[in-house]
């Protein structure tokens, strides 16, 4: 053996250290500060799904309470504070999480695949030439580069399917969200999307839920084997609810069939504004 | 134990008289940067009672023998405290029996017949020095930057001077339990070494001779880590390689600690 030259190649850093910013950017500068930063903007992200789920269950009430619930959500704040500001502070703040989180998970990845130079880096994890036999490591955990970029487009997809009205064109109503939903989830290949992207995300949230404790340090390890019941509850609820839509939709047994306003963006929305309010 | 007895029951435990008839499949590489290769041996007439580094000493042996370079691999005590051994066997560190070190996995473990594949442990910071051998200096880099306390060696103390909580001391000697092998880092699928400093850090940071350089000691070995080590994504593929069975809870209070540290730190430099 030589050595010299080898210890010398053993002991040269593989990253270099950058200048430090200030408090408290310094946090993200670090690759475990980082997965603080995304297990929060996890957690941020996971809310706005769970209460983005249970909110569109307001579905099964029929088009007169889904407008409702649409112009609920516009009216956050009251009387107190102008109409939508509340709704776009939100709507701000959740896409800087998803930038954020976005940001920390691709340049996390790129720094596991530079340690892993030589090694070979596919698929996102180390590859030896044998065939690794995982024992922890599970389904969920070794896809989520993958479940989360599928989860990433298709957000865009369906910004701009139900919230900008790109395809449904003149079939979109812009305030009637009861008849987009049904129109767009009527189509087969949309069905498949947001069942896809459904199941993606549930899988992601399924190792999500269980990391993120991990990445914050709060754990206990009494509670270790409830973190992965809450992660399973979590996964779980997400997946029934959000795929409840396209395919009670595609079952028929969400329609437009027996409704009673007419579908356009004059009489028709008139029409919901007072069967709201007559609730 | 007494008597006869005593020492046949030994020697039965000792010995199965079994033997295996293997074929191995070695990673052989020149140099650092030389292209490595598989090299296939037959290794007929093994016996069950050896260790896998026997295994591969019977084929240095015989290479030896032939007139060729024998397989360069790391070992020292070889009996599962020192760390130095190490191999991917069947693509598992230190081979598929948990909480073992490749020098105490034996034989017997394996069936007559298989086909086993042994590869150097890899990441970037453990280049291969020649055939199976790895730098894992490295891992001396993170040591240095805080794994050590700071005591004035004037007149000997009073013993027990210190009290240290039961648990703490406990989990401080689970911790402690870590050979610096490396086995984590090459099992986890992000060159990640978190269940190494972390079991490097609880060891010190739990009792009270750790605390007064807790929070320099925990900034320090994260970032000499960063400089090195891939980012975690809680596989938990290091404990279940890990020889001895480091508990990924020590990952979760290094997070905490490491963020607490970047506060602390600063408010003990008088930046409030
Ligand atoms: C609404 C959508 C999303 C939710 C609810 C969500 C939730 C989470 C949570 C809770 C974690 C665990 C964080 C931690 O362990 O520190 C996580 C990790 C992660 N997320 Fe997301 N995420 C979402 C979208 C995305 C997107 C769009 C991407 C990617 C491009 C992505 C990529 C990742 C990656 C790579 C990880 C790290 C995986 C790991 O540690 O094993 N996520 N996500
Ligand atoms: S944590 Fe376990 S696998 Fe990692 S270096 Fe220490 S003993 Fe080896
Ligand atoms: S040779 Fe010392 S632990 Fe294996």
């Amino acid at each position: 053996m030589a050595p010299t030259a080898t210890q010398a190649a053993g002991s040269a850093p593989v990253f270099k250290t950058k200048r430090p910013l200030p408090f408290p950017l310094n946090i993200y500068q670090s690759a475990i500060g980082r997965k603080w930063v995304m297990a929060w903007t996890g957690i941020g992200l996971l809310g706005f799904v769970i209460v983005h789920m249970i909110g569109n269950l307001h579905l099964y009430e029929g088009p007169s309470r889904m407008y409702e619930y649409a112009e609920t959500l516009r009216d956050l704040g009251g009387g107190l504070l102008p109409r939508t500001l509340l709704l776009w502070i939100m709507r701000v703040g959740l896409l800087a999480m998803f930038v954020v989180h976005l940001h920390s998970a691709y340049t996390l990845k790129e720094r596991s695949r530079l340690a892993s130079e030589r090694a070979g880096f596919v698929g996102g994890a180390k590859k030896y030439a044998s065939k690794r036999d995982y024992i922890a490591a599970n389904y969920a955990s070794r896809t989520m580069r993958w479940t989360g970029p599928i989860v990433g487009l298709y957000v865009l997809f369906h910004l701009a399917d139900l919230t900008w009205g790109w395809w449904l064109g003149d079939a979109y109503v812009r305030g009637d969200p009861y008849h987009n939903v049904v129109e767009s989830l009527s189509s087969i290949p949309v069905a498949i999307i947001y069942v896809v992207a459904n199941v993606a995300l549930a899988v992601h949230i399924f190792h999500g839920t269980w990391s993120m404790f991990q990445s914050l340090g709060v754990n206990n390890p009494r509670y270790n084997g409830l973190r992965r019941n809450l992660a399973t509850a979590l996964a779980g609820v997400v997946l029934v609810g959000n795929l409840s839509f396209p395919v009670l939709v595609q079952a028929g047994l969400v329609d437009e069939d027996n409704r009673d306003c007419p579908v356009n963006d004059t009489t028709g929305l008139e029409c919901l504004g007072k069967a709201a309010e007559a609730h | 134990m007494s008597g006869a007895n005593g020492v046949t029951s030994q020697a039965s435990q000792q010995s199965h008289g079994g033997t295996l008839s293997l074929t191995l499949r070695i990673w052989r590489q020149d140099g650092p940067d030389a292209p490595g290769r598989f090299h296939t041996f037959d290794a007929p007439n093994i016996s069950e009672d050896m260790s896998f580094l026997e295994l591969l000493d019977i084929i240095n042996e015989r290479l030896i023998e032939g007139g060729d370079v024998p397989i360069e691999f790391d070992h020292d005590c070889r009996e599962g405290i020192c760390g130095m051994c190490s191999l991917m066997i069947n693509g598992r560190a230190h081979g598929h029996e948990l909480a073992t070190t490749t020098c105490q996995l034996h034989m017997r473990k394996f069936t007559d017949g298989d086909v086993i594949t042994v590869e150097p442990f890899r990441a970037k910071a453990f280049p291969v020095v020649r055939d199976l051998v790895v730098d894992r200096s490295s891992f001396d880099r993170i040591i240095e930057a805080g794994g050590y306390i700071s005591v004035n060696t004037g007149a000997v103390g009073d013993a027990n001077q210190t009290p240290v909580p039961k648990q703490a001391a406990d989990t401080s000697m689970d911790a402690a339990a870590c050979i610096g092998c490396g086995a984590c880092v090459a099992a986890c699928p992000n060159s990640a070494a978190q269940l190494f400093t972390s079991a490097k850090l609880a060891h010190l940071n739990l009792i009270p001779q750790g605390q007064p350089q807790r929070w320099e000691r925990t900034e320090a070995m994260v970032e000499t880590m960063e400089q090195f080590f891939g980012s975690c994504t809680n596989h938990g593929e290091c404990t279940e390689a890990c020889p001895k069975e480091i508990s990924l809870d020590f990952i979760a209070f290094m997070n905490r600690d490491y963020v607490k540290a970047k506060i602390k730190n600063r408010k003990l430099t008088g930046q409030s």
